[in-house]
């Protein structure tokens, strides 16, 4: 939960178009543009306290009801003294599906921006070592993709095979 | 291979042609099931250390999309299969927060001490593979011993030992009864002298304690920023735990304390969760005694929960009401929103971050998963140990691969 005055010194420092703030259930969101993630992100952590990067994940919205952008970038974050949380959304649209890393500020993130490039394809700027985690190197495909099929197309039964003397 | 090599190439110049590369997993039986490590190693001493993880990747993620709400409480099950209802517990809560559901004092009890005793389950494998890993077999054998009764403690409840599939949006799948409460008050009655023994053993063994004590240092800062949580960040200084943080259940009704160290090493982490699986025990002995009567599962106006045999068979409505839960085009439909809930595991914070587009399935199903991150860990703990740490700090870390993979 955010108290009012974490949410009102973010409308304070940043407003304009492209921000908004809501609130569901315990969760409060603050909506940003992508240009300013590195800028929203830095003065939670150093001004408002918001040390703990709790995780990064994304959202396909291909496929969601009045989407008006194709994915999502979902930051949460917390703060260890307060135990207050406030999440970050900023949205993409392709072609150009990057976005500051968030490496310089949390440690933490240098897996989690792995992870959503591997499995959406969206690149992180400065991250130090941007390669895919869970999938196989050479997988060229991004799994959680909409348009990925489940049960994906056929790269189970195509391995390549590499005999005794070939290793 | 290559690929892999490279990423060390800060510690692999050509003047350093004495460093050599040893490939650590995905078989090995002191690696925590199928994860690898490429080390590069300048003699015995760790110069550099590459995870490569992925060996277990299932699309648990990708499965959420494709089954609803209650049906994946069985593949959250098999995420961390070390302690598998509070997965379920944690799901399942975030699956109420968004759907809008409350659950009765019954309900809310009867989970609490599911998730305490999966808590202990969880430590008493950490603590005892940690301990089979280092050479001690024996305390292995012990912890075992206690994690059989509570297996038997969720057959009795679900019918399954292992993964129980146990809790339902709005409740769970069967109420308990007496023989339950039973089994449960037993386990909770001697489970402090099997404490005792484990620590015994353990504790103040000068082999163990050379072996853990100085290994794996994460200092307080560290913690936070490699976003660590659980026992890995309380041994380190880090006070928080959402149990009172941000209390869920029946938390708030307990008395009982969190356990932190300054230690910020391998052997404060065990001593953590030796004294955390204590405190789980004063929860569960508390829960136990007060356990409140009631129904167990919401009312089934929501149409979340199914409704009792009795109901189904004898009435119309609760025929209904049974189809219109069961059949898959049919129960109740998540809200188009977001939502990020989570919950206090024995391995750290286990949050889920579920968006519902308007149908009995979630949009997406997002775990976040406190192995894989404590995992990212495990460079920076290792550099400049030996070989023999990483077995050490592997263990104090309780890294589950269905977990780090999904």
């Amino acid at each position: 939960m955010t108290s009012m005055s974490t949410i009102e010194r973010l409308k304070q420092r940043f407003s304009g178009e492209g921000f908004a703030s809501s609130q569901f259930r315990d969760n409060t969101r603050f909506d940003i543009p992508p240009a300013d993630v590195t800028g929203v992100l830095t003065f939670l952590k150093n001004d408002c306290g918001f040390d703990l990067l709790v995780d990064i994940t994304a959202v396909d919205l291909l496929e969601y009801p009045d989407a008006r952008n194709r994915f999502r970038v979902f930051y949460a974050l917390a703060n260890t003294s307060t135990a207050e949380r406030i999440y970050v959304r900023t949205h993409l649209d392709e072609p150009d599906l990057t976005l500051p890393s968030a490496y310089p500020l949390w440690r933490g993130a240098d897996w989690m921006e792995r992870e959503v490039f591997d499995m959406f394809g969206i690149r992180f700027a400065g991250h130090p070592n941007l390669k895919r985690i869970l999938m196989p190197e050479e997988f060229t495909a991004f799994p959680l993709r909409k348009d990925y099929p489940l049960r994906g197309r056929g790269e189970r039964h195509n391995f390549p095979v590499i005999t005794r003397a070939e290793s | 291979m290559s690929l892999q090599l490279s990423e060390l190439s800060d510690a692999d110049s050509d003047d350093q042609e004495y460093l050599w590369t040893l490939n650590f997993g995905p078989q090995h039986p002191a690696t925590h099931t199928t994860l690898r490590l490429i080390l590069k190693l300048d003699g015995e001493t760790i110069v550099g250390a590459v995870p490569d993880i992925g060996y277990l990747h299932s699309g648990f993620e990708k499965l959420g999309e494709d089954l609803d709400f209650n049906q994946y409480v069985t593949i959250v099950d098999r995420m961390n299969y070390i302690s598998p209802v509070a997965n379920e517990l944690s799901w399942i809560q975030t699956v109420e927060k968004l759907v809008g559901v409350t659950i009765t004092p019954r309900c809310k009890y009867v989970r609490t001490i599911f998730a305490e005793l999966m808590r202990i389950h969880d430590h008493l494998l950490c603590v005892g593979a940690a301990a089979l890993d280092l050479g001690a077999f024996t305390p292995f054998l012990y912890a075992f011993k206690q994690r059989e009764k509570i297996y038997d403690i969720c057959e009795f409840a679900s019918g399954q030992r292992f993964h129980s599939s146990y809790m339902r949006v709005g409740g769970v799948m069967y109420d308990v009864d007496d023989k339950w409460v039973n089994l449960v008050r037993d386990f909770a009655a001697h489970f402090p002298a099997a404490v005792a023994e484990i620590t015994r053993l353990l504790t103040r063994n000068r082999i163990f304690m050379s072996r853990l004590r100085g290994v794996g240092v994460l200092t307080r800062e560290d913690a936070i920023n490699f976003s660590c949580s659980g026992p890995v960040a309380r041994a380190s200084g880090v006070v928080r735990d959402l149990r009172k943080d941000e209390p869920y259940l029946a938390y708030p009704d307990f008395d009982f304390k969190v356990v932190c160290s300054d230690g910020c090493d391998c052997y404060s982490r065990y001593m953590v969760r030796m004294q955390e699986m204590l405190e789980s025990q004063k929860i569960i002995e508390q829960a136990i005694e007060n356990l409140p009567g009631g129904p167990i599962n919401v009312d089934a106006e929501g149409r979340a929960i199914m409704p009792g045999k009795q109901e189904v068979y004898q009435s119309i409505e609760g025929l209904i009401r049974h189809f219109e839960t069961i059949i898959p085009n049919r129960g109740f439909l998540a809200p188009v929103e977001e939502i990020y809930s989570a919950q206090e595991t024995a391995n750290g914070e286990l949050g889920y971050y579920i968006v519902g587009n308007g149908t009995i399935k979630a949009y997406r199903a997002r775990t976040r998963p406190p192995s894989y991150i404590h995992f990212a860990v495990f460079p920076h703990l290792i550099k400049g140990h030996t070989l023999s740490d990483v077995v050490a700090v592997l263990g104090s870390l309780n890294i589950i691969a269905a977990e780090l993979d999904r």
